[in-house]
């Protein structure tokens, strides 16, 4: 019997779906049934002490023509996500290129550069960079040693959402680090063949290294896309949404309108929404990466 | 040494010179300006409050005081920062253990293991990174709610326990880096898998599973959203949240606030300066954070 049970338990197939059991039960109970839940809680009216009760598409009907903050926080999002990404990822990329030169103080630099991504989400972090730009903080002396007037960069419409673009570009290090392994990949001997060739450092950058770390930019691109698209601390945190809903992001709006109204249906509804855009913004980039993305063992 | 007749070899190794100064000067400045925010925390978390906007850009205290962090520990609502501190600690101790053990198993078991079904459930671990975490933050914590579990550490813990993508498919990579031979050794001389993983496979994959749990550690400790979400009374707490209601309720006691940033900075810091190479290397193969 026991002999049985030890043989049962030896076969490939048991024994495979023991070990990833902790995946399946987590995957059905934490991601698949609470990803159809979130679908048909869209379609109710739920404030989670009464049972949901089905209200069609009223919630997107809602969504599209008459809560006007929700196509503000969509607009938010977007500029936020569209000017962040595309900064963050170059200057992730221009350091690491910097740093992969070959010098001994490279430890203090990396580790200088990373710091602020391992706590840049921070609670503390987010206080501090407040005062940073608080209208007597240190951005404000900085800008008068050129003579500019002291300005309320929280309060202006115009300049709060920048101030949050900044903290989320303070933090590229994760995404240079990642580079910079993509980088170290990228054979000595492709450089020298093409120093002996005559090849400058950008024409070498262009033809040889840029392709070759395409896979990584890709990578580093649909993270970060989908790490923008559901930023919320930074503006929960720094500015409420607030001025003038400017720094107003899709999270915070979600997140009000489904723990702080109860509104648990809408909030799904918008959930699935933003679920959508960020699926349409990920096959795009997949889409178009055929054209630009090398991969070594297609031996193009 | 040559200075009087300088040879050809000399001027290029003076002009490499002169580039590497350059370059060490504007990167180290670089450097110095990415971390002055940290700085300035620290600072003025050691400034009496009258000074810290008065002397805002000036980084060495005129008056030197530690009283912000003694006024900043006793808290608010009558707890002091030693319960939150606790708190987040059981939270990232527990968070860390869960991600260690099942990223542990699963990864094993998909990458060791030729079971049928295998490469689908690969691709489903693959598309659940993917997934954007706030289509699940409503209907989790509906769930949460029904089983009672919100008001404790336990939707901030538990998830951990059944292993997140990102951890396994890290694991998994190492695993993939060991020669198979060994497995296949023991399989040969009768052991089971489950011999194979404990005593030939975990202490073979302990670099990984530190880098695991020290990133889940860091995580957890700084995620403030699970705190807002999931957290209702006082002393269940965690510093991140903490901080939070502690700088509403604390006013312009800035010296305070920022002792008490700093303070909740600490552990990560210490983490870093331990295992940063574990870190490093972590974040390289997974991606993770920002």
């Amino acid at each position: 019997m026991k002999n049985k049970l030890s043989r049962i338990l030896g076969k490939e197939s048991v024994a495979g779906y023991i070990f990833i059991a902790p995946f399946i039960i987590g995957l059905f109970a934490f991601t698949v049934i609470p990803f159809f839940t979130s679908l048909y809680l869209a379609f109710t009216d739920y404030n989670i002490l009464t049972p949901p009760k089905w209200i069609g598409i009223q919630n997107f009907r809602r969504m599209f023509f008459e809560d006007k903050y929700f196509w503000t926080s969509f607009w938010v999002t977007f500029k936020f996500a569209f000017i962040q990404v595309p900064i963050k990822m170059l200057v992730s990329l221009g350091v690491a290129l910097i740093l992969s030169r070959n010098t001994k103080a490279i430890p203090f630099y990396r580790s200088a550069f990373y710091i602020p991504s391992l706590m840049g989400g921070s609670v503390a972090v987010a206080l501090t960079w407040k005062q940073l730009f608080s209208y007597d903080g240190v951005i404000n002396r900085f800008t008068a040693l050129f003579g500019l007037a002291p300005v309320k960069w929280l309060s202006n419409p115009g300049t709060a959402l920048y101030v949050l673009i900044g903290l989320g570009v303070w933090q590229f290090g994760s995404s240079m680090l990642i580079f910079l392994a993509a980088l170290k990949n990228v054979p000595a001997s492709y450089h020298e063949a093409a120093i002996v060739d005559g090849a400058g450092p950008v024409r070498r950058f262009f033809k040889i290294v840029f392709p070759m770390i395409t896979p990584i930019f890709f990578f580093n691109l649909i993270n970060q896309t989908i790490g923008a698209f559901q930023a919320f601390n930074s503006s929960y945190l720094i500015t409420q949404g607030k001025p003038l809903n400017t720094t107003l992001y899709y999270g915070v709006h979600l997140y009000n309108r489904a723990f702080t109204y109860y509104e648990m249906g809408y909030g799904s509804a918008m959930a699935w929404f933003m679920l959508l855009v960020i699926a349409i913004f990920t096959a795009l980039i997949f889409r178009s990466s055929s054209a630009w993305v090398y991969y070594e063992s297609e031996g193009k | 040494m040559s200075a009087v007749k300088p040879t050809h070899y000399g001027s290029i190794k003076r002009h490499k010179m002169v580039t590497t100064v350059i370059y060490h000067i504007l990167v180290g400045l670089f450097s110095l300006l990415m971390l002055y925010p940290l700085f300035w925390m620290l600072s003025s978390s050691l400034k009496p409050n009258t000074e810290i906007f008065r002397t805002v850009d000036n980084l060495i205290p005129e008056t030197f005081t530690t009283e912000n962090y003694v006024n900043g520990w006793r808290g608010f609502a009558g707890l002091s920062f030693s319960v939150y501190f606790l708190n987040s600690l059981q939270v990232a101790l527990f968070a860390s253990l869960g991600a260690v053990i099942s990223s542990a198993l699963v990864a094993f078991g998909l990458a060791r293991i030729r079971f049928p079904g295998r490469n689908i459930w690969f691709v489903a671990m693959i598309i659940t990174m993917m997934l954007p975490g706030q289509v699940m933050m409503i209907p989790r914590f509906v769930l949460f709610n029904q089983i009672g579990w919100v008001g404790t550490f336990l939707p901030m813990t538990v998830p951990y326990f059944f292993g997140g993508a990102f951890d396994i498919f890290l694991v998994m990579q190492f695993i993939r880096g060991i020669p198979r031979d060994m497995d296949e050794a023991a399989r040969i001389d009768g052991c089971s898998y489950y011999g194979i993983f404990a005593y030939i496979m975990v202490p073979m994959i302990i670099p990984a599973l530190v880098t695991v749990g020290i990133l889940t550690f860091i995580n957890s400790w700084g995620d403030f959203m699970s705190s807002l979400l999931y957290l209702n009374t006082p002393s269940r707490y965690t510093v991140a949240y903490a901080l939070k209601l502690f700088s509403d309720s604390a006013g312009t006691d800035y010296g305070a606030i920022f002792a008490m940033s700093t303070l909740s900075l600490v552990p990560i810091l210490v983490i870093f300066f331990f295992f940063q190479r574990q870190l490093v290397e972590g974040i390289s193969t997974q991606g993770l954070k920002g």
